[in-house]
């Protein structure tokens, strides 16, 4: 008996109202206090195509994908071969008998569970939307009964949903219940898979890492988003607005205290960042993949101009059409290095929603510190998926860091004010704002060579202590992005293993299941570039690394041996591509028979 | 010529009711070629501003890149200046706008940095009503890469090299038109006495306001066969377009009265007429003022003037109802909920 430990995938057809009955499966798991992970594989279709979504329930609080499906709920005859290969021998296959299986899908080392869904929804429900919606919810009933969910879950989380519209709630339970006494009748004996009340949870939240941002962006005072639509990116700002109209009408003018304006595409998107934040006001736009290879025009002025910008970067598998809707982290180097010339980016790597929160507010903060465009990346695995993270919280104490910028009053004082003028040493001017001082602080912003004050100039000299200076404040930036975070092994190790973003969940996992196997590493999580300290320090301490990512050319380890010379027969790298998120078997397979191979070598 | 600008002011010079003198208003010295139309319409802005009391400091000028692009530098050194990307000025400026609404939005652009590069933003622009000046300064050709025709080169029209242009010629002032824009003028560079009220009147509107100003280069588009050379629009200038060798000229200044078509003559025969509006024309009437154009087009004729307002436009703060203080200036307070909010999320998400 398998209690709390076990993966269900459901498949459906996209666009039939499955995801809602999938997300209160998830739900329900998560309020028994169990850690639970829902993974959404969905194709790049509105309507008619199939659609999986495959939830995790781990005891131990894995939250990564794994590979073996214990019990599959087949709900689109389209995908039928597919979904009954990927049952793991011993488990259940639970399809809508309404229509007999062909026999060329049975097989002898797994078990059938027929429910004829449709049959039933028909004969209780005459409205056609009304018998496809809530055949969903008597497949959602029925797994309640299979797998011991308590039935009154299910009866708070409709009573939740459907606030205001207490009618549809009698509805619901009873289309569960339907599904429920169908197993009662027929499938009476237990599985060997089950859910079981635990408090694993505390305060913990289920939430997406896309909506994160979008809640980041409002506490972090950005007014003004532009964007152009892309998957996975466009639930950031559909997350924005609907955050913005909870909190940012103002009450008495009903006036937005915020505006969002969809460009045209994404190069006009990051151009309005950036007059924005020129113009002092918080803005930012999220983007994926190809809409940052748009965005690299402007990256590149940013960068030489000294204009902050936010930019949310949910990659996804490159390049444009094909597999938009499966994750990757494939933009690393396009982000690190974006636009012509000399340009580098800092960039921050959240791994769960509490990051998104935190790093996007933060990355307001760090905008306009370094006044150089700021891009988060985070994934399609973290952004469009629910994740059990720690709650948001917010200082309320803290005050924005709104950087170097001159008042009316600090014109009247400075001396010698020069707009690209290192005066602190740390390579940050001070900038100013249109409309400031009737007499003072006006510059000509130009993204061609400039003096300390901001004059037009094509003197060498001058355009390579420009630059210089640019270096000296990537020093800086060093010091401000968040900082690696190490897990020391129990013995001290000279392999480490370094990931980022949504590697973590499998990489933690992968090291225990190395060190049960006597393998012990040391391991650190990546959140920001440039390289910390703490970075630096793992990198030359270690003697092998191993560099986990997902993307197909080691993205990171370039990086790594780009910025500090590592040289590369240190560097082995973990690679998964495939657009599905990383597991921990993947990982821990790969070092585990890396280390095999080293000691057959010795 | 000297690159130092005389600091030099007759003493009694005029103020105007902010107690600025017109050299408040200027900007560096102009690094463009000598008798480029560009520099006059610099002079007509720096003009405009003053006669019109614009605070320079309430100004931002957006520019994109092109010889147009870079006069910014070359008027209102007070003001903030943002000279960004090859067509991409709209999007900086609507960025700007959205930042805040009570500064005045002064872009200033190319017909190759609207009508090619940057066609796609221009147009979107237009469509959101930004409350902003638009004005091109429309060559037809690209100056900093040596003449090359321009989208705006009109059909037929020959340049420096030889060449005649076998395309359409892209008609700003008709696809202002097309795509709604509320106030859509047109000036010649050589016309001060129409381009500064024209360019006050721009400021004043609330909304996109643009201004399509045809601008000679004399460098590389002021040859014979030119239909944007200074001969095509006057009959009796001495213009030289010897190779490699840029003339010193004076502006041209072009006299009419209201009601009248000026022919100017060019040296080759052609003509180019330039109507005032007539007293039958209604320019709050944007079909009148577009089958004016088109009729103007058929004709030859080069219609200058203000072709279209339509007073009651609505801008983009309004249309999407932002709120009245700008947004930059909104305090920590307003825009960030606070814990307790938090709270409550954190518990919906439970």
């Amino acid at each position: 008996m398998n209690i709390n430990d076990f993966v269900v995938r459901f498949a459906n057809v996209n666009g039939t109202g499955s995801a809602s009955a999938n997300y209160l499966f998830t739900k329900a798991i998560f309020r028994m206090g169990v850690p639970v992970t829902p993974k959404n594989i969905f194709p790049s279709n509105i309507q008619g195509l199939p659609t999986w979504y495959e939830v995790r329930v781990s005891e131990k609080g894995y939250l990564g994908r794994r590979e073996g499906i214990d019990l599959m709920v087949a709900v689109n005859p389209q995908s039928f071969a597919q979904d009954v290969a990927s049952v793991k021998s011993g488990g259940y296959f639970l399809y809508d008998s309404t229509k007999k299986l062909a026999k060329e899908f049975l097989r002898d080392d797994i078990n059938y569970i027929e429910i004829p869904l449709m049959e039933i929804s028909n004969s209780n429900y005459s409205d056609p939307r009304q018998r496809q919606l809530f055949k969903n919810i008597i497949y959602v009933g029925a797994l309640c009964e299979l797998l011991k969910i308590e039935f009154n879950v299910f009866e708070d989380l409709f009573a939740e949903q459907f606030k205001g519209k207490e009618k549809l709630i009698p509805l619901n339970v009873t289309a569960l219940q339907l599904g429920m006494n169908y197993i009662k009748d027929y499938y009476p004996n237990s599985l060997n898979i089950k859910v079981e009340r635990r408090d694993l949870l505390k305060n913990k939240i289920l939430a997406e890492g896309n909506a994160a941002c979008a809640l980041g962006a409002v506490y972090g005072g950005a007014t003004f988003a532009a964007w152009y639509p892309i998957t996975p990116s466009t639930s950031v700002i559909d997350g924005y607005a609907d955050y913005c109209k909870q909190f940012r009408i103002d009450k008495e003018t009903g006036r937005k205290n915020y505006a969002i304006i969809q460009a045209e595409d994404e190069l006009a998107a990051m151009g309005m960042v950036l007059g924005a934040m020129w113009n002092g006001a918080r803005a930012f736009t999220s983007t994926s993949g190809p809409g940052l290879s748009l965005m690299n025009e402007f990256l590149g002025l940013a960068y030489f101009a000294e204009i902050p910008a936010v930019l949310i970067d949910v990659q996804r598998t490159g390049p444009s059409t094909g597999m938009p809707t499966r994750t990757q982290q494939s933009d690393v180097l396009e982000a690190a290095y974006a636009s012509h010339g000399d340009t580098k980016h800092v960039l921050l790597f959240p791994s769960n929603p509490k990051e998104c929160f935190d790093m996007t507010a933060d990355a307001f903060d760090l905008a306009e510190h370094l006044q150089t465009p700021i891009i988060m990346l985070t994934d399609l695995d973290l952004g469009m998926n629910d994740h059990i993270s720690e709650p948001y919280e917010w200082n309320d104490l803290r005050q924005y860091n709104r950087g170097k910028v001159l008042t009316a009053e600090g014109l009247d004082a400075a001396q010698n004010w020069g707009r690209y003028l290192d005066v602190d040493g740390d390579g940050i001017p001070y900038r100013t704002l249109p409309g400031t001082h009737p007499e003072k602080g006006s510059f000509f912003t130009r993204g061609s060579s400039h003096t300390e004050y901001a004059a037009y100039t094509e003197s060498s000299d001058e355009y390579r202590k420009g630059m210089e200076r640019l270096l000296k404040k990537w020093v800086t930036a060093k010091t401000l992005v968040p900082s690696s975070i190490v897990y020391p092994s129990k013995n001290k190790s000279d392999t480490g293993v370094i990931f980022f973003g949504t590697s973590t969940y499998s990489a933690e996992e992968a090291m225990d299941k190395l060190a049960e196997k006597n393998i012990h590493v040391d391991a650190l999580r990546l959140r920001g570039f440039p390289f910390d300290k703490v970075f630096e320090e793992f990198v030359s301490s270690h003697k092998q690394i191993f560099v986990i990512e997902q993307n197909r050319d080691a993205q990171l380890k370039s990086l790594m041996m780009i910025e500090l010379g590592t040289e590369a027969s240190k560097l082995h790298s973990v690679l998964n591509f495939d657009g599905m998120p990383i597991t921990a078997d993947f990982i821990f397979n790969q070092i585990a028979s890396s280390f095999k191979a080293q000691v057959s070598n010795a | 010529m000297t690159y130092i600008k005389p600091k030099f002011r007759h003493p009694d010079l005029q103020k105007n009711k902010l107690g600025y003198t017109i050299d408040y208003y200027e900007g560096s010295l102009s690094t463009l070629c000598a008798g480029c139309g560009h520099d006059s319409i610099s002079g007509a802005i720096i003009r405009a501003c003053f006669e019109a009391n614009i605070e320079p400091h309430k100004v931002a000028k957006m520019s994109g890149i092109g010889c147009s692009s870079k006069t910014p530098a070359y008027f209102l050194s007070n003001s903030h200046g943002f000279n960004s990307v090859h067509g991409r000025m709209p999007s900086v400026a609507t960025g700007a706008n959205m930042a805040n609404r009570d500064l005045i939005y002064f872009g200033v652009s190319g017909d190759g940095d609207t009508a090619s590069i940057g066609m796609g933003q221009f147009v979107h622009v237009i469509r959101r009503n930004l409350n902003m000046v638009y004005l091109v300064m429309n060559n037809g050709c690209y100056g900093l890469t040596k003449g090359q025709d321009s989208a705006t080169a009109d059909c037929g029209s020959k340049n420096k090299t030889g060449n005649i242009n076998l395309f359409e010629g892209i008609d700003l002032v008709s696809l202002g038109l097309e795509l709604g824009a509320g106030f859509v003028a047109q000036s010649f560079s050589g016309d001060k006495g129409q381009l500064v009220p024209l360019i006050k009147a721009a400021m004043a509107h609330l909304g996109f306001a643009l201004i399509n100003v045809v601008s000679p280069c004399v460098t590389f588009n002021n040859n014979v066969g030119s239909t944007k050379s200074y001969d095509y629009i006057r009959e009796h200038i001495e213009a030289t377009s010897t190779f490699d060798f840029v003339p010193e000229m004076t502006e041209i200044k072009t006299d009419y009265s209201e009601g009248e078509i000026k022919q100017i003559a060019m040296h080759d025969g052609s003509l180019i007429q330039l109507n005032k509006l007539t007293k039958d024309w209604d320019p709050t009437n944007r079909s009148s003022a577009m089958n004016a154009m088109l009729n103007a087009k058929e004709n030859n004729e080069f219609l200058t003037g203000l072709i279209y307002i339509d007073p009651e436009s609505v801008e983009t703060h309004e249309l999407i109802q932002t709120s009245k203080t700008p947004l930059n200036q909104l305090s920590q307070s307003t825009l960030c909920p606070g814990n307790m909010a938090l709270a409550e999320i954190n518990a919906d998400l439970r």
